[in-house]
């Protein structure tokens, strides 16, 4: 019996690390690597698109504050959480997601399809003391977003680094990079190349400060944009059958 | 075999130079860490109870402090005892000394601390990668990884050296670990920097390959650095402290082998219903339910250890801390498998059910197991003739455990009571609840939930004092535990 020639692994290092190797490797290839292969891993839908830098740079600020310590982005497909959030949440949503912040925890909401739900005005006077406008919440406040000017000047090179992580940015995009950064947060502009760029992006002067470029307004217009790249109004799961 | 080579190591006397230094500071490590790490947790468990303790301060807010909390008691408490009880039973179950001299295991204990503080200043000042129990960035990464080859290197080359014939079970756990972490930690942490000489990167994987990938890391931290490291230290102090040898060899052999074979598939049932596809979602979900077996076979193989020595637990309150962390090892470890099914999972998700099952494992395994080894280790490597206070080992323990009690209790009620209410309807068919009334109903489960978190601290604060009286040499009059107080009165 198998047992009995155990001694051979007891008595040898390199047979004990080999076997340990071989035996921990097996379930994370059959799992993950058919992810990378499998074509119909990620839906085919309409209107998934890079961030634009601004969005980006409130992305973030969203991950050094931890926000998905207490906020899911992942609408899972029961009747009540649809009710609540939106459309069940597609993988070609977060195509672009490097990395992903599906969440684990919802002390707080969903914040999948949070874009275009609330006005920049609430979620600007929200951030800054969430009991102000929801007297229930137990959420930090964040008031130093909206005095601390965002740094992003390296904007470009954030975009080619996502470039090089395969999010298809366009030369284009990544020439303009620093400019659409300031462009979309201003108030009253011409938007129609940047929306051009980046389709559906929410613009405006954010924070409600035209003085100075926050990080409150990058974290607001990724806020923004959130579940709203897809229409689904248009969408047919029945194609995407996996 | 393996139990008759410990009897030996028991009974001959010391003639190898053994490298204690490393040990004595990483069990030093372990319990400064181990408070830091409650303390932080006891606080943001009040942060969630009372947000106005978040002081608007970006220092101090709930989304950086958390991930402190959870790598300080995963990484720099749970790290420091695997690597002090790894460096300890190696040298003694192999009868030799440490490999690489002084040098290289001082290397891996101060390179660990420095990984630590580097990994803890980042968490404070908004450095991460926004990855759950993998949070530093990549250059913080790149130093862990060098730190641990060297771990890798000290553990294998003492395994080579070793004078006695077998390697004994629990230094199989503790390979486990070791090759495991490393390669899960290069797999998770791929990510190019934006810059060399900026902290900021972007992972290699995005959305749901970046998801499965997280989890496959995620779960087996848990898999490897909480269960298999710790089930090497069951392996060596139940036995030694019970006097008895491990309850089967066979068993040993089987649970092992399935253990870390089946773990590293469990990951998907963090993703269930998320947009992973199903089919990996249904074999996550298989494995975890397998999971349970093996899991129990490590129980089963420490209590039973116990066999004809069930009564020291009423005398030595060190044992009763390891028995008791077996039983929660077990009882989370069906929990596990449990919340993996979909079903149930559609409720727990997202819940502070969650949060419950994992303090059952980290307070009442993974932290009581270590309580037990260091109370045993202490007295040996400062040549003592035994703790200062053993009635205040018992103390400890009933504060902890009560703690402990106090804590999952309230994560299951009001865990189970948010899902609940967010799929509440009323009798027109609408949702019966706003997010926020759920948020409402929750707040005087935080209030338990914190205060079986303060009695946890206040009994780590007592093994504090414990172990720093034991190390000056100080010994605390007291009768033996079990004998009725009128008694020690006399």
């Amino acid at each position: 019996m198998l047992l009995k020639k155990h001694h051979i692994v007891e008595k040898n290092v390199f047979v004990l690390v080999l076997g340990i190797f071989l035996t921990i490797i097996i379930g994370g290839i059959v799992e993950i690597v058919p992810l990378f292969t499998m074509e119909q891993t990620i839906e085919k839908v309409e209107g998934v698109r890079p961030y634009s830098p601004l969005e980006q740079a409130g992305r973030n600020i969203y991950l050094r504050e931890g926000c998905y310590n207490c906020h899911s982005q992942q609408i899972r497909p029961f009747r009540d959480e649809v009710e609540r959030y939106g459309h069940y949440s597609l993988a070609a949503e977060s195509m672009y997601d490097h990395p992903f912040q599906w969440g684990s925890k919802r002390t707080g909401p969903d914040l999948a399809r949070v874009g275009g739900k609330y006005s920049n005005d609430w979620h600007v006077a929200h951030l800054i003391d969430p009991r102000a406008v929801v007297p229930e919440s137990i959420m930090p406040g964040y008031p130093f977003l909206a005095e601390r000017e965002l740094k992003f000047d390296d904007a470009q090179a954030h975009l080619e680094t996502l470039k090089m992580v395969g999010v298809p940015y366009t030369d284009e995009q990544i020439e303009n990079a620093k400019a659409d950064l300031y462009l979309q947060a201003m108030a009253d502009e011409d938007y129609e190349e940047l929306l051009a760029r980046y389709p559906n992006a929410a613009t405006g002067d954010f924070d409600g400060n035209p003085a100075k470029l926050t990080e409150m307004d990058a974290l607001v217009a990724y806020l923004q944009v959130l579940g709203r790249m897809v229409d689904f109004t248009t969408y047919n799961p029945q194609l995407n059958l996996r | 075999m393996s139990q008759g080579s410990m009897a030996q190591t028991a009974s001959t006397p010391v003639a190898v130079d053994y490298n204690m230094d490393v040990v004595r500071w990483g069990a030093l490590a372990t319990v400064f860490w181990g408070v830091v790490g409650f303390l932080a947790g006891d606080l943001i468990a009040w942060q969630l109870a009372f947000p106005a303790l978040n002081f608007d301060n970006e220092f101090l807010n709930f989304g950086r402090l958390r991930p402190l909390h959870t790598s300080a008691v995963i990484f720099a408490f749970g790290g420091n005892a695997l690597l002090a009880t790894s460096f300890y039973v190696v040298q003694r179950t192999c009868r030799t000394s440490l490999y690489g001299g002084k040098a290289l295991p001082s290397f891996v204990f101060w390179g660990y601390q420095l990984f630590i503080v580097m990994a803890a200043i980042g968490y404070v000042t908004g450095v991460t990668q926004g990855r759950e129990y993998a949070e530093p960035e990549w250059f913080v990464d790149i130093w862990l990884t060098v730190v641990w080859v060297a771990y890798l290197a000290v553990f294998v080359g003492t395994l080579l050296k070793r004078t006695e014939p077998h390697i004994y079970v629990a230094n199989w756990f503790y390979l486990a670990f070791i090759v495991t972490i490393a390669m899960l930690h290069l797999g998770n942490n791929l990510a190019i920097p934006v810059s060399f000489t900026g902290a900021k990167s972007y992972s290699m994987f995005s959305g749901v390959q970046d998801a499965l990938t997280q989890w496959w890391y995620g779960h087996n931290a848990v898999g490897f650095f909480l269960t298999a490291g710790f089930l090497g230290m069951m392996y060596y102090f139940i036995p030694k402290r019970a006097e008895r040898p491990v309850y089967s060899y066979r068993l040993s052999i089987i649970h092992f082998w399935a253990l870390i074979f089946l773990y590293i598939w469990a990951g998907p049932h963090h993703l269930h219903y998320t947009a992973l596809p199903d089919w990996a979602q249904t074999l996550g979900m298989t494995f975890s339910i397998m999971l349970w077996m093996p899991s129990w076979g490590g129980m089963i193989n420490g209590l039973m250890t116990l066999s004809g020595a069930w009564d020291k637990l009423r005398t030595d309150p060190v044992l009763r801390f390891m028995v008791a962390a077996v039983g929660f090892y077990g009882m989370s470890t069906f929990e596990g498998p449990v919340m993996s099914i979909k079903a149930v999972n559609g409720l727990s998700h997202y819940t502070d059910w969650t949060i419950g099952h994992v303090h059952s494992g980290a307070l009442g395994w993974v932290a009581f197991v270590s309580f037990g080894a260091i109370y045993h280790l202490i007295p040996v490597l400062w040549h003592r003739e035994r703790l200062y206070s053993m009635r205040l080992v018992a103390h400890h323990f009933w504060l902890g455990t009560i703690g402990i009690v106090l804590y999952i209790t309230s994560m299951w009620v009001s865990g189970i009571m948010q899902g609940l209410m967010w799929r509440a309807y009323d009798d027109l068919g609408f949702l019966q609840y706003s997010f926020i009334e759920t948020v409402e109903a929750m707040h005087p489960y935080y209030i338990i939930r914190a205060t079986g978190g303060l009695l946890f601290v206040l009994g780590s604060l007592i093994m504090v004092w414990n172990v720093y009286k034991t190390i000056r040499g100080d010994l605390r009059r007291e009768a033996p535990i079990g004998t009725p107080a009128t008694v020690a009165a006399e």
